[in-house]
């Protein structure tokens, strides 16, 4: 493998995850549980959809056979789609996607603090614009963790089902192969242990304000890196795609 | 210290608006101001809102990554505009969350335009152009109204309205230069938009009881039919740059008057659909209400975790 | 209508250093952290403001209005007359 095939399988992935995020978040728009929390999560989508058009794009600009953001984003196959599970599991309530949100957030903050010193500017670039963004988000999933979880009886015991029902797809977060390696190699992405220390240390203090367990059971799923996805990642590209699908060669 | 009775207080009050002296929230102001602000600025908050929805469903099915960025902006914009409004309302005494059960009840009305279906994705461009468009005819002057909290409620949401109507406007201008399918998408949400968003302006004055005294009050600022033939004016030049037809049979430019001539609206259409019966009231109502429904426990569990941090902050 | 509604928070953003903070409207949320976040959310999104103080409604000390000498009533120094800023005991009902 070549270090421009690895360089853009990994930025495929990044962007990836925050386009399928992205589009999920969006879903809540008009429905959230208060009018100011709703424009909190679609100023987070907001935030998704752009980085996922700044990735994507960066994407297209390594691979040079003329694609861009736009035909990445909305016109692959679904098994050429490689966002982790965790992304496109369905919002839930808001507990759910409370949980989810956090889970990746406590991902995404210690990564773009590690790759803004990626040895590739580009990347670097779009890392250090991410951050910004990123904490603010994991203030805010971190914070509302804590009130769910230490808030009344029904919200802790809510809660405590998302958490118990999402830890599975943790794991999948740390997913490495021989494209991470090559690029750990050229100093061009962090080493993923490092990353799941600080994202281990940060969920585990999380979940003690919030007296949440973490499930005894850690059996794992994965797959989204490779293109195999949950049932739900069709209806969400039918949706996603349906326009250009429809309406194929046009502008907008 | 001077005690008036309360017929002078009016006259100081209405000598007050006479002036362009702006009433803030604890000024002294007849009770029947108080309410029909109440009424007024709350409806327009639950407009904004409910708003979100007709254009918050094709977030997800946007065509491109910058549309679909475009139209959430947007989209949030409107939240926060509601919530300019629902801030107005409050200093007046009313309780946010009472006006919003009012909505959800049916006692309280909000902008008929709302309970349309958005078909196609040109419905995006159409609204961004003729309803953001509409609004903001009657906004502008709003901005110059006598209460204080709305006046300044309007000037945020006037700078953010135009950034609307020009993305919508373009949306359109793109379909309209565009294939024929991305064509006919166009036209076709004009000819579903079109008379909507003329009932927009309301019933004519003649049918408006309340105008007179809101004008007298500067909390309306021209008449119905005014603004809608200003609205009208604007709007079929605009169409003509792009090369759509108003559906409209009647329309004819009149060179004495310098105005659009236009068709009949539908008033039976227009009141049928503000009593209830629009294609879309239900589902409108019914999406809000589950929401502040589904809502509930977490709003109770930020309450009783705000409660336990002050215990032990006290401790 | 449950009383477990949001307080109120009066915003005050100050868009530039050398500026004052400027009151730019009010919000719900649970808590004073919240009620920083909301404000950003809302009235700092096309970044307007660089600091953001947030009070409780309730917890605003007013002057008398300009009409003060006029009226026959007790003067009120709350920002504005709000139900919620009006503790009524438990008990008493439609008010």
């Amino acid at each position: 493998m070549t270090k421009n095939e690895a360089l853009f399988n990994y930025t495929l992935r990044l962007g990836d995850d925050s386009l399928i995020l992205g589009q999920r978040l969006a879903e809540w728009c008009g429905h959230g549980p208060i009018l100011e929390e709703d424009i909190a999560i679609t100023n987070i989508s907001l935030d998704l959809i752009g980085q996922a058009t700044n990735l994507l794009n960066y994407a297209a600009l390594i691979e040079n056979k003329d694609r861009n953001a736009d035909n990445i984003a909305f016109l692959r196959l679904e098994k050429e789609y490689c966002n982790i599970l965790l992304v496109e599991q369905l919002n839930g309530d808001f507990g759910d996607t409370m949980m989810r949100q956090f889970l990746f957030d406590a991902f995404r903050k210690p990564l773009f603090e590690m790759l803004q010193f990626s040895k590739d500017k580009q990347l670097a670039a779009i890392a250090e614009k991410s951050l910004k963004e990123t904490k603010y988000h994991l203030k805010h999933s971190s914070e509302w963790i804590i009130r769910l979880g230490d808030g009344t009886e029904e919200s802790h015991q809510r809660v405590q089902n998302s958490l118990t029902n999402l830890w599975r797809y943790t794991d999948e977060l740390f997913f490495t192969d021989e494209s991470d390696t090559i690029l750990s190699g050229l100093g061009i992405i962090p080493d993923f242990s490092k990353i799941k220390e600080v994202w281990y240390a940060n969920v585990t203090a999380v979940f003690e304000q919030a007296t949440l367990q973490i499930p005894a059971n850690n059996w794992q799923f994965e797959g989204g890196r490779k293109g195999r996805h949950s049932e739900h990642m069709g209806y969400l590209l039918a949706e996603l795609q349906y326009m250009q699908r429809a309406y194929p060669n046009m502008e907008w | 210290m001077k005690v008036l009775n309360t017929e002078e207080l009016n006259r100081k009050f209405q000598e007050k608006i006479d002036n362009d002296i702006k009433i803030e929230p604890n000024d002294w102001m007849p009770d029947a101001y108080r309410q029909t602000l109440i009424r007024q600025i709350s409806q327009h908050a639950h407009s904004e809102i409910v708003g979100m929805l007709p254009e918050g469903n094709w977030i997800t099915r946007a065509p491109n990554l910058r549309r679909k960025a475009v139209l959430l902006a947007k989209v949030q914009d409107e939240a926060g505009h509601g919530l300019y409004l629902y801030s107005a309302t409050e200093t007046l005494g009313a309780d946010r969350e009472d006006t919003i059960d009012d909505l959800h009840s049916g006692k309280a009305k909000y902008s008929s335009i709302f309970n349309y279906p958005t078909l196609s994705w040109a419905d995006m461009g159409a609204i961004g152009w003729l309803v953001d468009g509409a609004a903001i005819m009657n906004q502008v002057p709003l901005c110059r109204c006598s209460y204080g909290p709305y006046a300044r409620a309007m000037v945020r949401v006037c700078k953010e309205e135009s950034f609307h109507q020009r993305q919508g406007f373009e949306i359109m201008m793109k379909l309209a230069n565009g294939s024929p399918e991305q064509k006919d998408m166009a036209q076709d949400a004009l000819n579903r938009f079109w008379w909507p968003a003329l009932m927009m302006f309301g019933p004519s004055d003649d049918d408006s009881p309340n105008s007179q005294q809101s004008m007298k009050w500067k909390i309306k600022r021209f008449s119905n039919d005014d603004l809608r033939q200003q609205f009208v004016d604007a709007t079929v030049a605009q169409a003509a740059l792009i090369g759509l037809t108003i559906p409209d049979p009647d329309l004819k430019f009149d060179k004495k008057s310098g105005h659009y001539m236009f068709g009949e609206i539908n008033w039976n259409e227009f009141y049928e659909v503000v009593k209830g019966n629009g294609p879309c009231n239900k589902e409108r109502i019914n999406a809000r209400r589950k929401a502040k429904e589904n809502g509930l426990w977490v709003r109770e569990a930020a309450m009783a975790f705000s409660a336990k941090r002050a215990i032990k902050k006290s401790a | 209508m449950t009383k477990k509604d949001w307080p109120l928070w009066e915003i005050f953003i100050r868009s530039k250093q050398g500026l004052n903070h400027k009151h730019v409207g009010s919000l719900r949320a649970a808590d004073a952290e919240m009620a920083v976040e909301n404000a950003r959310d809302v009235y700092t999104r096309r970044s307007e403001g660089i600091s953001i103080w947030v009070i409780e409604s309730n917890n605003i000390h007013a002057s008398d209005s300009s009409d003060a000498d006029m009226l026959f009533e007790p003067s009120n120094t709350k920002v504005y007359r709000h139900p919620t800023f009006y503790d009524v005991p438990d008990g008493i009902s439609h008010m």
